[in-house]
């Protein structure tokens, strides 16, 4: 009959106006400032650098290949890479990015520095409060701003970052493997 | 003590008024009764936006506006606040006067309906005896205002959307009319006061209000579709659909002036569920006769917040109608059934008291409408809605 459907339908908005005021799970709004669901861990907003160890700047994993800053479709990755080397957190002698800069207003999340990173040194965060008064420079994060230790990125994203820490931790012992294979190999 | 609460805001009236020399007595009470008309809606409006705005989120189990104040009670007034603080554009093309006057003529045509609206015992601004008629006669020219909007906007949208809502109004205000013309049959008069006393008596404590009548049940359903149709309300607000037309007629205002069309489009879900009110539910007497001691102003606002919400209640439930389902439903369901209702009413005037009567006159409609039923079935004019992409 013509007018039964409205019914049942205004029988089913009266029925979630009731039992929204009963059953909590009805309400599914997180209220965001006071009230966080907890990020998801494949959640990615906008790429940082990783460094091993306490000093930043010492520890940085980013070797100023510059392969993310040509790969990069938006450009938005600016890299100027050092004159001289500074050893690692391994101790070994490597360039390091005098300028890393990446501008989040060009940044489309696409991951794809991530992806061709060979030192594991660029990796996406889930940090997504970047809202800021200054539409140049707060938006524009320098080497400071995008160097996180290894811990916080154990702690974003911790099943991907213990997969990078294994692979990582293999092919130092290979290298060190091979060191001991020919000692006398360079001569140093 | 009773009698004192029910006539207060007369007895005020005349304090004040009293105070003044008798030549201007006159003048003064007018201009107060126009003032408090004029400021209690607005008032109702800020309450009612608050309550849809929070019950509408409810429905969709949402917690709806709860941020400003206690519960998100002062919504209303940063609402206010924030509309009064925009900046008021004008497109360069527009027809600038018929743009400004557009949203003022809305308001003031919509504030002249409530001239003739008897909100309670005496309290009437002006008893005319062609009350229904001025007010239909006003609600009327709230299209005019609309068509100014969107024709003075020189905007596509807005031009569409004020052809949407012209051919919508015109097209159920025959619908309005003719679903109210039987109560205007039995009562013999055009004058509302004159309406509301006549169902405003009692056997056995119940009273003698039209919706309880086979006519005036079915009078009421159609008045009902017809005024969410003629406060272009959802399901039937195509004049402002947001999907389609990004706001309508209102595109191009902002500021004060958009706050004065969404203010003028309450208003008249006022005025019009206000006259839903004293045509069928009997104005501002009491659902029983034992309730008599309550004050007659509260019975009828009760009665229009209670319209108020089933708007708000529609709204939050039925999806938007496609133009030429509007159309079909107004002109070839609607309005036959209306007609129909007209003869059933007169049928019920000369078959005289008794059951048969009764019995008569919910047959011929409840066959009606199961033959219309039927009828559009069978026809294919009325289907349930199928969402070829959502298959």
């Amino acid at each position: 009959m013509l007018g039964e459907g409205i019914l049942k339908g205004l029988a089913e908005t009266a029925k979630n106006f009731f039992a929204s005021y009963v059953s909590k799970d009805r309400l599914t709004t997180v209220e965001y400032p006071e009230e966080r669901i907890a990020p998801f861990e494949a959640a990615r907003v906008f790429p940082f650098l990783v460094y091993d160890g306490d000093d930043w700047a010492a520890g940085l994993r980013c070797v100023s290949c510059q392969i993310c800053e040509k790969e990069c479709p938006p450009k938005c990755i600016f890299i100027e890479k050092s004159k001289d080397k500074k050893p690692d957190a391994q101790g070994k002698l490597q360039f390091y990015p005098a300028r890393f800069e990446i501008d989040t207003s060009v940044c489309m999340s696409c991951q794809i520095c991530v992806e061709v990173c060979p030192f594991d040194a660029i990796k996406m965060n889930a940090e997504f409060e970047l809202a800021t008064d200054d539409r140049f420079g707060g938006l524009l994060l320098d080497r400071k701003k995008l160097a996180k230790p290894n811990e916080y990125y154990h702690q974003i994203h911790a099943t991907e970052a213990a997969g990078v820490d294994a692979r990582l931790a293999e092919a130092r012992a290979k290298a060190a493997k091979t060191t001991e294979a020919k000692p006398a190999g360079g001569g140093d | 003590m009773i009698e004192f609460l029910d006539q207060f805001f007369i007895l005020f009236k005349n304090w004040l008024v009293g105070f003044l020399p008798a030549g201007l007595q006159q003048l003064a009470a007018l201009s107060l009764c126009v003032t408090t008309i004029i400021l209690a809606f607005p008032l109702l409006f800020a309450v009612t936006v608050l309550l849809e705005r929070k019950g509408l989120g409810r429905i969709q189990n949402r917690y709806g506006p709860n941020r400003v104040g206690w519960f998100g009670v002062l919504q209303p007034i940063a609402d206010g606040v924030k509309s009064l603080t925009k900046e008021d554009i004008v497109p360069a093309s527009a027809d600038k006067a018929v743009h400004f006057l557009a949203p003022v003529l809305l308001v003031v045509v919509v504030f002249m309906g409530f001239a003739v609206l008897p909100m309670g015992r005496n309290m009437v601004l002006v008893d005319m005896d062609c009350g229904l008629l001025f007010f239909y006669s006003m609600s009327a020219s709230a299209e005019l205002s609309i068509f100014m909007a969107g024709w003075s906007s020189r905007n596509k949208y807005s031009l569409l959307g004020a052809m949407r809502a012209v051919a919508q109004m015109i097209s159920y205000e025959v619908p309005l009319l003719m679903s109210s013309v039987p109560v205007v049959m039995m009562t013999g008069s055009l004058s509302l006061v004159k309406i509301v006393e006549a169902q405003a008596h009692y056997s056995y404590g119940f009273p003698h209000w039209y919706i309880f009548t086979p006519w005036g049940f079915a009078g009421f359903v159609m008045y009902a579709i017809a005024t969410t149709a003629e406060t272009n309300r959802s399901p039937f607000d195509l004049p402002e659909g947001e999907s389609e037309l990004v706001a309508g007629y209102h595109t191009e205002y902002s500021g004060f002036k958009f706050a004065l069309f969404f203010l003028g489009e309450y208003l008249s879900m006022f005025s019009i569920s206000g006259l839903g009110a004293t045509l069928f539910l009997g104005g501002w007497s009491a659902p029983f006769s034992f309730l008599g001691w309550v004050p007659s102003w509260i019975w009828f606002f009760s009665k229009l917040m209670l319209s108020i919400v089933v708007f708000i209640w529609l709204r939050g439930t039925l999806p938007r109608l496609r133009q030429d389902q509007l159309m079909n439903f107004a002109w070839k369901f609607v309005l036959p059934l209306t007609l129909l209702n007209l003869m059933v009413a007169a049928l019920w005037r000369f078959m005289g008291d008794g059951w048969l009567r009764w019995v008569v006159c919910l047959a011929i409609l409840a066959l009606a409408y199961v033959f219309m039923c039927r009828n559009g079935l069978r026809r294919g004019q009325i289907r349930p809605r199928r969402y070829r992409y959502a298959e």
